[in-house]
């Protein structure tokens, strides 16, 4: 039932992101989403009593954490910034344009 | 981290938000280091220093107020619409969760074969960098893609010059 955590951040993620109306709001609300999921993976790789997956010489056969979420999440993690940084870009665009982050006014604006 | 998360989203100051995201961040980073994902802690610790980075550059060439929240019937819509998302999720998500496997010991139908003989096939001794550079090369191609191309459209979205009109 510990799979309960995650999901509860990612919903709060999810509220902010229905419920504000600034777009950097919503892009940090979109960062906390990913951060909840790459929890749940994380917590899906666990064993109890696991070491770390790295072989060390001489010791063979130590009970190993799941490797392959890790990796997931590793390219995950670096894809994510990559999608904050165009979104942050592409926000401080629409700002210049606007002149506000508000994406009600935005709307009006556009006539 | 969740209390970080709720500071985030409701903080009226988009500097303050964008601390707390800092607390959600470090505190997964914490958490990959308890759920013995090294790797991933050294990861995150950096990603997040680079997007908070980032946020903050942006908020200082724009303003760091909040907007206002809408009023009236349209707020209370908003509100309902987030709380009926919550609670569907939610039920939905608890009704599935006696499907997962146990906390504490994942199947490992892929994984044990990568533990078994991932030191003899690869050569590496950290199964995590054997499984992204090795057994699931490809994957990182297409990551490799993803960030070529979000920096193409980084470049594209800031650039000074505009067309000529």
């Amino acid at each position: 039932m510990i799979y309960i955590l995650p999901i509860i951040l990612f919903l709060i993620a999810l509220f902010g992101i229905v419920v504000k109306r600034n777009l950097i709001k919503i892009i940090i609300s979109i960062s906390i989403m990913e951060y909840a999921i790459f929890l749940f993976f994380a917590l899906i790789g666990y064993r109890v009593e696991g070491v770390p997956p790295i072989e060390v010489e001489g010791v063979r056969y130590v009970k190993f954490v799941d490797p392959l979420p890790q990796a997931l999440v590793l390219t995950a993690i670096v894809i994510g910034l990559a999608t904050t940084a165009l979104l942050v870009a592409i926000a401080v665009r629409i700002y210049q344009k606007y002149g506000t982050f508000d994406i009600e006014k935005m709307r009006k604006l556009k006539g | 981290m969740i209390l970080g998360a709720i500071l985030a989203i409701w903080v009226s100051n988009l500097v303050a938000a964008v601390v707390s995201m800092g607390i959600v961040g470090f505190g997964l980073a914490l958490c990959f280091l308890f759920l013995e994902a090294p790797d991933l802690a050294i990861v995150q610790i950096v990603v997040e220093i680079l997007s908070l980075v980032i946020i903050l550059a942006a908020i200082m060439k724009t303003t760091p107020e909040d907007t206002k929240e809408a009023r009236g019937p349209l707020r209370m819509t908003m509100y309902i619409g987030g709380a009926v998302f919550f609670i569907i999720f939610l039920v939905s998500f608890i009704r599935i969760c006696g499907l997962l496997p146990e906390f504490g010991s994942p199947v490992l139908r892929m994984a044990g074969d990568y533990i078994g003989s991932g030191l003899q096939k690869t050569g590496a001794p950290n199964l995590v960098a054997a499984i992204i550079l090795n057994f699931r090369g490809y994957d990182t191609l297409g990551e490799a893609t993803v960030l070529f191309a979000a920096v193409v459209g980084l470049i594209v979205v800031l650039r000074k010059v505009g067309r000529k009109r």
